[in-house]
């Protein structure tokens, strides 16, 4: 059923995100949804599209054109992936990206931060925000927790044993993400190094990756990460994640060589991808994802 | 078998040879990492529930379960006689088993039988029955006691709370999920 106040949220909300970018001095760029390959992530399936692909994320685009030469990118698009499909998942979303050179995870944090705030501005809504019975404050400083910190606080074992275990993923839903961004956002940080494909290590500890994701009220709206650069390691990532999709039966996707080949041009840089719709579902007082988009694909 | 990808509310699966019915079903993704399916399930035979999350790549067998639609003919002791409507065979449950149903059950009324491997787990009555009030407290015109409400007994032997005009002698029609009373009802 088509929700109209949820749609009028969402044309809102979208136009505040653009002017946030736009006043920032970002260029809004529309890279191609149809590419011929995607970067390879053991857990993120592309549809094919003939023997191309639908993009899974702009990622790769985006960064060559850092890598070109333009230093604040945005862009709103839609991705896909398959088999993704629930309260918080459609397997077509859309997603907001951008990347800034010369920046660090760090300061995606920051953004993320004023980012937030104007578009509750926007919305008329202040700086608290009501979702699922509860309020979160947006104007306080927000919680940053690192990944070891939060399986010490909420799992059952430490991080540690958890990647020992192969219970990582289990322990985050089950035990850590329910309680995230419940008295105001909290951005969880410093990955264990194997789970940032595309992120640079951090430089005091290089079992860690710079990378963190934001939650609201226990969903992950957000995944930012300093930008690793270096193409050879880049390179033995993707056939890692190739490999390890061969492994598991599923068929391994060509490898992205015109992103690797440009890698190298491209300066030290911070890029983040954030789920539209995620964010629309807050401002939505936490409803599920099908109530703020136009269809869902059972409708269609 | 069904796949995760099958999973969904409502989907009646075998797990250590019980029927289970998934009340709940979460897809979810943590940032990056695999698939993950947390589901409720709750025993078909004992009403047991439990949380478990699955992988993608975990399966789960189809219950051996089977609805048919049968008629209630009588009570014999603690066992309840039931005949299937289209092949005549007959079969019992046991009064413990169908809980406040029996209050419900008419002669020859068609219920639907839910069967795990040929033995019989559930009943579904209609969810609506007319009963008539075998006792009933007279209602005092006039009652400033302030009670919207009293007690009857019904037919079956069920009591319930009804309006204070229902008396003895009226039909009234029952919801019998929830055993309230509904309205009175005029023949």
């Amino acid at each position: 059923m088509i929700d109209v106040s949820g749609l009028q949220l969402r044309a809102v909300f979208i136009q505040a995100l653009r002017s946030f970018f736009i006043g920032r001095g970002y260029l809004e760029v529309d890279t191609p949804l149809r590419i011929p390959a995607p970067a390879p992530e053991l857990h993120i399936q592309p549809f094919a599209s003939e023997d191309w692909y639908l993009q899974t994320s702009p990622e790769l685009c985006m960064k060559r054109l850092l890598a070109a030469g333009i230093p604040k990118i945005f862009q709103i698009c839609k991705c896909f992936r398959k088999g993704e499909r629930g309260g918080r998942h459609l397997p077509e979303f859309t997603m907001l990206e951008w990347y800034a050179a010369g920046r660090n995870y760090l300061d995606l944090m920051d953004d993320c931060e004023a980012l937030l705030r104007f578009v509750g501005q926007a919305l008329g809504r202040g700086s608290v925000l009501k979702v699922g019975g509860g309020q979160l404050d947006l104007a306080g400083s927000w919680e940053r927790l690192s990944v070891a910190e939060a399986f010490a606080r909420y799992a059952p074992r430490s991080v540690d044993e958890a990647l020992a275990d192969d219970m990582f993923d289990e322990d985050m839903v089950v035990h850590i993400e329910p309680h995230l961004g419940r008295a105001c956002p909290t951005f969880l940080y410093d990955y264990p190094a194997p789970l940032g494909a595309l992120a640079r290590r951090k430089k005091s500890d290089s079992t860690l990756a710079e990378r963190f994701e934001l939650y609201i009220n226990g969903l992950e709206l957000a995944n930012g990460f300093s930008e690793l650069t270096d193409p050879i390691e880049q390179r033995r990532r993707f056939e890692k994640d190739l490999e390890g999709m061969a492994a598991r039966g599923l068929k391994p996707g060509p490898m992205p060589e015109s992103f690797l080949r440009d890698l190298p041009a491209m300066p030290e840089a911070a890029g983040i991808a954030l789920g539209v719709d995620r964010l629309a579902m807050i401002f939505a007082d936490g409803a599920e994802i099908d109530r703020v988009v136009a269809f869902v694909p059972e409708e269609l | 078998m069904f796949s995760a990808s099958d999973f969904r509310k409502g989907l009646k699966v075998q797990i250590d040879g019980d029927p289970y019915i998934m009340t709940d079903f979460e897809f979810s993704k943590p940032g990056k990492g695999q698939a993950l399916y947390r589901c409720r399930l709750r025993n078909l035979i004992t009403g047991n529930a439990f949380e478990r999350t699955f992988r993608s790549n975990d399966k789960l067998e189809k219950a051996a379960l089977e609805e048919r639609t049968m008629q209630y003919l009588y009570a014999q002791g603690d066992e309840y006689v039931f005949m299937d409507n289209t092949s005549y065979e007959q079969l019992e449950i046991a009064k413990a088993q169908l809980g406040n149903d029996v209050y419900f059950l008419m002669d020859n009324m068609d219920v639907e039988v839910l069967l795990f491997n040929g033995r019989p787990i559930g009943v579904t009555l209609p969810n609506f029955v007319n009963l008539v009030v075998t006792q009933a407290d007279p209602w005092v015109k006039g009652d400033t006691s302030g009670s919207d409400t009293k007690p009857v007994t019904v037919e079956t032997g069920f009591v319930l709370q009804v309006p204070p005009f229902v008396e003895e002698g009226d039909k009234i029609q029952i919801d019998t999920r929830t055993g309230q009373y509904v309205t009175r009802v005029k023949e």
